[in-house]
């Protein structure tokens, strides 16, 4: 089998270790928490870092109003399934079709990635802003305005006494790689054809 | 004639006193203070750090054991376990009471004595903790997993359970040696026929390899002396352990002076093994008996007791080969072996001298048939055949000895107030160092095993005086810690001790600390009465007895207030603590309550009994301090006349 078709299948299937491992972390450190607390997202749940820190994550944030995390999210229903397609999609490109059609799937999958981030935002924000009225303890900005607990979607951020981080984990490296080498052979697809052309 | 010998005595005791107090001239004040030479540094912990070792020391009178950090002298926990405790609700609690349960009823006090640590291969393994309580014989086991007390056996036969709670090579036994010798049975008898009728039991109490739970596999009935310390054999000595003895005269009153008569009193060597075999043979006889062995169990959270109704008893005599007498001066007291096993050191409290015996020189004469004598069948050795050597007048009322790892010993001296350092074999002193005042043990970590870790020792002072700040004329007791990985003992920090220390177990912290728990994880929870999450809440009324199967959480109880509760009712509040972090225990306390409260550890159930003599509405809250809503944790409890027709009702979720 030629190169380019190699890397596009390989490419498609890494996407499948998001099954195995966590696309994104979120971890909260403070002083009071030696061990600090973490939720692992997985592409169909969300998971503890350390036992319990879900749990511990819910009792903490109870006291400015936050919802508890929930048990699951439709997002968590739909990620799989597209998932598989783009990766059953992905092959079926390596087999079958034109180096062109390695790019399109790129652009697609690119596009489905930015919609997943834009829905992850949405979800921290209604999740860190939509508060309980009666919340025991309401801080405000030092504009007056209500202060969010929004976790940030990528990077380090200090909410209240806590500093929280927001860093891709071993599956989306896994799914970036992917990525990169479905464009090495759409790259390498297209100098063939190329050479093959002359 | 009688008198003379007691006057004397007394004369003597007395001018002992005096010297011993001017050997060291009371105090040695220190040149230049402790910051001049580093020794403020050589205890600094900071911030944050942990100590390297942990330490346990016996309460005492307390009933409890405490654990410290060394070299910070820091106390980290008390830990409850032959006395109720009320900051934990421990023998308050329904599910701890059967703890302390004993043949002779409930009993919520106990002296603990002598920690030790169990063994694998000769080495300290930092699974359990066992503790022998004098009083009303018990041996106990606490689970360093938790550092709770999870088993309590009482010793049947038994009176003074000083002699314990010594542990084998691997841990095979714990040995519970009776202080007291007694009638056995017990029967009313005259006390001046003590002599030749009274006993003294030394128990072989087996534990189990996994869970370490506790059985009297066999009690050995000996001559009616005073068994003081015990210290198994180790290394080719393994298979054999020691006791040291007092009152072989079988004195029965005024012991003070008619037990001292004798020049030399007794190690005496019991070779376990010899008795497991003949036992395991289906020798000994079962003879009937009553004692308590209560379990508590880390699923259910409870505690049975259950009530043993015989023991298997050996007639010493009738084995021959499994025991023997190592005459030794002068009334022992400590009774010590080396790492290799090959050395047993008898303390004899009021001899000049610090007796040595081999354990190849007694096994030599035991082959040579080498025996002056015997007492109730069992052989008495020479005192020449057994002795390895002394070490000459190193100081006054030697007590007890314990090792380095480089062949030094180190033995407390009671009357002259120091620590005497020695060298095994050569049996020279190469340093000594006073103690304030009146010190008793000593210890230094892996003490009781193939592996001390010479690094440190501290000494455990019965007398404080002028030690610290006066808190009027009682004080905390106090430990001395002092470097001992030169050539010379550096003391280096005076810590308070809390009780009465008698003696300590204390070894490298990290194997207990990585075995450490966290929290109860709640799934694993069986206990008939815990709510695992607020559907299980509710109340239930049956005849008189009403239980609330109640939650905790920061920073609510569910349910918050209950009704339908009267006057002569018997309320059962079982509180499951639903947190499932680190460190953060829930308490609960109700008003006009007769026994203590309770603290709930993550993932734990606990109940407390509650008995309202008078109508009203009554509060309840949460007595640990667990989050900034701390204060809002509490509840009402309404209590309405006997013949009220109100019914059970509560409120859940603010509803």
């Amino acid at each position: 089998m030629i190169k380019h078709k190699i890397l596009m299948i390989f490419g498609s299937l890494l996407l499948l270790l998001l099954f195995i491992f966590p696309l994104w972390n979120i971890t909260l450190e403070a002083p009071q928490y030696p061990t600090p607390l973490g939720m692992d997202i997985y592409i169909g749940k969300f998971a503890d870092m350390h036992p319990h820190d879900i749990k511990n994550i819910n009792l903490m944030n109870h006291y400015v109003g936050m919802k508890y995390i929930p048990e699951t999210i439709p997002e968590f229903k739909i990620f799989p399934p597209v998932i598989i397609v783009m990766v059953i999609l992905g092959v079926l490109i390596g087999l079958k079709a034109n180096y062109k059609w390695y790019l399109r799937w790129l652009v697609l999958m690119t596009l489905l990635g930015i919609a997943g981030m834009y829905d992850f935002y949405l979800w921290e924000h209604n999740y860190g802003h939509n508060l309980d009225p009666k919340a025991i303890m309401k801080f405000t900005n030092p504009d007056g305005s209500v202060m969010g607990f929004q976790p940030p979607l990528f990077g380090s951020k200090d909410i209240l006494n806590f500093r929280a981080h927001s860093y891709p984990r071993f599956g989306a490296y896994a799914m970036f790689i992917g990525m990169f080498l479905t464009f090495i052979a759409y790259l390498v697809g297209k100098k063939n054809q190329k050479v093959n052309y002359k | 004639m009688k008198n003379i010998i007691k006057s004397t005595l007394l004369l003597v005791a007395t001018s002992l006193f005096f010297i011993g107090c001017g050997n060291n001239g009371g105090k040695e004040q220190k040149k230049g203070g402790a910051l001049e030479n580093n020794v403020a540094e050589k205890v600094y912990v900071a911030p944050g750090e942990h100590d390297s070792h942990y330490a346990f020391i016996s309460g005492g009178y307390s009933g409890n054991l405490t654990v410290y950090g060394l070299p910070s002298g820091r106390m980290f926990k008390e830990i409850p376990v032959f006395s109720q405790f009320p900051t934990s609700g421990y023998g308050y609690s329904e599910e701890t009471k059967p703890m302390l349960n004993t043949s002779h009823g409930f009993i919520p006090w106990g002296d603990s004595h002598h920690p030790d640590i169990s063994q694998t291969n000769g080495e300290i393994d930092g699974r359990f903790i066992f503790i022998n309580e004098n009083n009303t014989p018990r041996i106990a086991k606490i689970d360093l997993r938790t550092f709770e007390t999870t088993e309590i056996i009482e010793v049947p036969n038994s009176a003074g359970n000083h002699s314990s709670s010594f542990v084998t090579e691997n841990t095979e036994y714990v040995v519970a040696g009776t202080r007291f010798s007694v009638p056995v049975p017990q029967r009313d008898m005259p006390i001046k026929e003590y002599k030749g009728n009274f006993q003294g039991a030394l128990s072989f109490i087996s534990v189990e390899p996994e869970h370490g739970h506790m059985d009297i596999k066999f009690q050995i009935l000996m001559p009616g002396f005073n068994y003081d310390l015990s210290h198994p054999g180790r290394g080719a000595s393994h298979g054999w352990f020691f006791f040291s003895t007092y009152n072989t005269e079988e004195a029965s009153t005024l012991l003070e002076v008619n037990a001292s008569q004798n020049d030399k009193d007794f190690i005496a060597a019991v070779n376990w093994k010899k008795i497991e075999e003949y036992v395991n043979n289906g020798g000994g006889t079962m003879m009937p008996a009553e004692y308590a062995h209560n379990v508590y169990d880390e699923v259910t959270h409870t505690a049975t007791s259950t009530m043993k109704k015989e023991v298997r008893v050996v007639n010493p005599s009738e084995v021959p080969g499994a025991v023997y007498l190592l005459p030794t001066p002068k009334s022992p007291h400590g009774c010590d072996v080396d790492p290799t096993g090959e050395y047993i050191i008898g303390n004899g409290k009021l001899s000049a001298n610090l007796t040595v015996h081999s354990f190849t020189k007694m096994l030599d004469a035991i082959e040579n048939k080498k025996f002056a004598g015997d007492a109730y069948g069992i052989p008495i050795l020479n005192f020449e055949d057994v002795l390895a050597g002394s070490v000459e007048q190193p100081g006054l009322g030697p007590l007890h000895t314990e090792f380095d790892d480089k062949g030094n010993a180190y033995t407390t001296f009671f009357i002259s107030s120091e620590v005497v350092k020695w060298k095994l074999g050569t049996w020279e002193v190469l340093d000594r160092k006073p103690t304030y005042y009146s010190v008793g043990h000593l210890t230094i970590p892996g003490g009781n095993s193939r592996k001390p870790q010479g690094k440190y020792m501290f000494a455990m002072n019965k007398i404080t005086k002028d030690r610290y700040l006066p808190t009027g004329p009682e004080l905390e007791h106090s430990a001395q810690l002092y470097d001992i990985s030169g050539d010379k003992m550096e003391l280096l920090l005076d810590f308070p001790t809390h009780g009465e220390p008698h003696y300590a177990a204390a070894m490298e912290a990290d194997l207990i600390k990585k075995r450490s728990r966290k929290i109860y994880k709640l799934e694993e929870n069986n206990h008939p009465y815990a709510a695992k999450s607020d559907a299980d809440v509710k109340v239930v009324r049956k005849g008189n007895e009403v239980h609330i199967y109640m939650t905790t959480i920061r920073s609510h109880f569910s349910p918050d207030n209950i009704e339908g509760i009267k006057v002569g009712d018997k309320v059962y509040f079982h509180i499951t603590n639903l947190e499932q972090d680190f460190d953060v225990p829930h308490g609960f306390a109700v008003i006009g309550q007769n026994t203590s409260e309770l603290l709930i550890m993550p993932g734990q159930t606990k109940t407390s009994v509650w008995e309202p003599t008078k109508v009203g509405v009554w509060p309840f809250y949460c007595t640990d301090f667990c989050s900034a809503l701390h204060q809002e944790m509490q509840g009402y409890i309404r209590v309405s006349p006997k013949d009220s027709p109100i019914k059970l009702s509560w409120s859940l979720d603010g509803e």
